[in-house]
């Protein structure tokens, strides 16, 4: 029997396999590259990048909890200035799809880095984050009102032919109703789930363990809440899922992809072992020849319910 | 930097709860240099998604070594690896201390396992000197035998005073340098509590010498991704930006560091 095809599209993104890394676990490419054969990655998620450089949240900025890991970094980063300057060279030089992540606090600051990426040569697709759980105005607010969620995907999509793949809060009631929006305003594919809103109390101090009090937690922990919303999503919408939430080995991926997901991310497993994505895709391939399914395609949605 | 499958090949208990994790790496132990930090992925417990920052103590042909002290379910978990199990291993990490200038004195300030992080700075060390180490106890101060063997002399000092001067290591410090340096001129190198590196840097600075500093902060992914472990450094302009202590990091000379709020 010939061998599965890994491949899948995502908008305009054709990927040789359906597997991410994940933004904010990947950094933006070079700390990973000793590690990680980009060219066996299915694209690249760069951490979060806003009009101008931030320098995030106070420390304590992460804490481990059972199974995961709640973060409150509050996407520092270089700005998409800074970004193209320092990373783009780097990331061009290899064959990997790259998906960058944007960001901002205003309606107009998303239209404008938007439009800055859409000129700049070898980014494949942009990662809309309206779901920041560590940024107190802007992006948290767009992904939970829905009026603000349209004119902020409406607004991107007017400034770039870039593919566009919102990123979903999950702490949202009706996850339907917001990825038909995307859909209806011009997205290519989704992605869900963002990291969920948790905190950590130091019980001797009696005070938050995280500097921003509240961050979002991503890992183990989170994977059957993601599962369940990749599954509800999947329903809604024709569009291309992105599974992502604590998937740490191929059975995880498998998991999102039968729920509905086309492609899928790794995030959090990457720090607890960065080979975790070509796992994933070893893995993946196994299973579809081991069940005999010739494709990603056979696989994705296949729940029986 | 890569990932390896150490093999163990000896774990005990020195004192007092310190233990001694002794690791084949015949890939990564070669290219380790002083200072630098391996993350070791905690063995049998799943539920923990992020690996453990750990300074290589001792690093020889093929094996590497480092202490720990049993503190929290990482370390706890780490107590039951036996003989010939594997642990996955990520390094050699981050930047690590500069050779000892040959015309200065290399003064080793360590408090606690802030030892291990100095061992390769004083076995590779064109120079010999002295090494100040505190804890809170007798059996908080580890590795003495293995730095006066290698030709430096050890002062000690304790909270308690159960051995050596009663004190803060750096009471024990200041003493020596008024009276032991007579005209030559210290480079310190230091591993420990951030209140201690802060004390040393501070006094480096007052003396207009150059203190290296190991600096600890909560890591996570420990390749520079995450932006956990940041550290806020100061630039030439009077302000600060944040640095990672896994990738720029860990040792920042005294001047660089902002302690500001960080403590």
């Amino acid at each position: 029997m010939a061998k599965p095809d890994l491949s899948v599209k995502i908008g305009a993104i054709r990927m040789r396999n359906p597997v991410m890394t994940a933004s904010g676990t990947f950094g933006y490419g070079p700390e990973y590259a000793d590690l990680v054969d980009f060219s066996r990655l299915g694209a690249i998620v760069v951490k979060g990048i806003s009009r101008e450089p931030v320098r995030g949240n106070a420390t304590p900025r992460t804490v481990e909890v059972a199974s995961g890991l709640i973060n409150a970094i509050g996407l520092q980063n270089p700005g998409v200035d800074g970004f193209v300057k320092e990373y783009m060279p780097f990331l061009r030089r290899h064959d990997v799809p790259v998906i960058v992540n944007i960001w901002g606090r205003t309606i107009e600051d998303y239209a404008f880095v938007a439009e800055r990426f859409d000129a700049v040569d070898g980014v494949a697709g942009l990662e809309v984050n309206v779901s920041c759980p560590n940024i107190k105005e802007g992006s948290c607010t767009f992904g939970s009102n829905l009026d603000m969620f349209k004119r902020v995907i409406a607004a991107v999509r007017a400034k770039t032919k870039l593919p566009l793949i919102p990123k979903l809060a999950p702490d949202i009631a009706g996850i339907k109703t917001f990825a038909k929006a995307a859909e209806e305003c011009g997205a290519d594919a989704i992605s869900l789930i963002n990291s969920i809103p948790a905190m950590a109390i130091d019980i001797e101090a009696r005070r938050p363990v995280l500097g921003n009090v509240t961050g979002g937690l991503s890992g183990p922990a989170i994977k059957p809440i993601a599962v369940k919303m990749v599954w509800e999503a999947a329903k809604a919408v024709k569009i291309p899922i992105v599974g992502i939430g604590g998937i740490s080995n191929a059975a995880d991926a498998i998991e999102f992809m039968i729920a509905g997901a086309t492609a899928v991310a790794v995030g959090t497993a990457n720090f607890t072992d960065p080979a975790t994505a070509l796992a994933v895709v070893d893995g993946l391939e196994a299973y579809l020849a081991g069940h005999g399914l010739r494709g990603v395609a056979e696989l994705v949605g296949s729940l029986k319910t | 930097m890569l990932l390896e499958d150490a093999k163990v090949l000896q774990q005990r208990e020195i004192q007092g709860g310190y233990r001694l994790l002794v690791l084949a790496a015949p890939l990564m132990a070669p290219k380790v240099q002083p200072g630098q930090f391996v993350h070791l992925r905690v063995p049998h417990l799943d539920s923990a998604v992020l690996r453990r920052p750990f300074s290589v103590y001792k690093a020889d042909g093929g094996t590497l070594s480092i202490l720990y002290k049993d503190v929290g379910r990482g370390t706890s978990a780490m107590k039951a690896l036996r003989d010939g199990e594997t642990v996955s291993l990520l390094g050699p990490l981050g930047h690590g201390f500069p050779a000892p200038a040959k015309d200065k004195v290399p003064v080793l300030v360590a408090g606690g396992y802030g030892m291990a992080a100095l061992y390769l700075v004083a076995k590779t060390s064109a120079v010999k000197g002295v090494v100040f180490v505190g804890g809170r106890s007798a059996q908080d101060v580890l590795c003495v035998p293995e730095f006066t063997a290698l030709g430096w002399t050890v002062h000690v000092s304790t909270d308690d005073g159960s051995l050596g001067v009663k004190g803060l290591v750096t009471d024990a410090l200041e003493p020596w340098l008024h009276k032991e340096l007579k005209g030559r001129t210290p480079e310190f190198f230091a591993c420990g509590p951030n209140g201690m590196l802060k004390a040393v840097g501070e006094r480096a600075i007052r003396g207009n010498w150059t203190a290296w500093l190991s600096v600890d902060r909560k890591m996570g992914c420990g390749v520079g991704a995450c932006l956990t472990c940041v550290q806020k450094i100061a630039t030439p302009d009077g302000g600060w930006t944040w640095e990672r202590v896994c990738k720029e990091g860990p040792v920042f000379e005294s001047r660089q560091i902002v302690w500001k709020d960080e403590t």
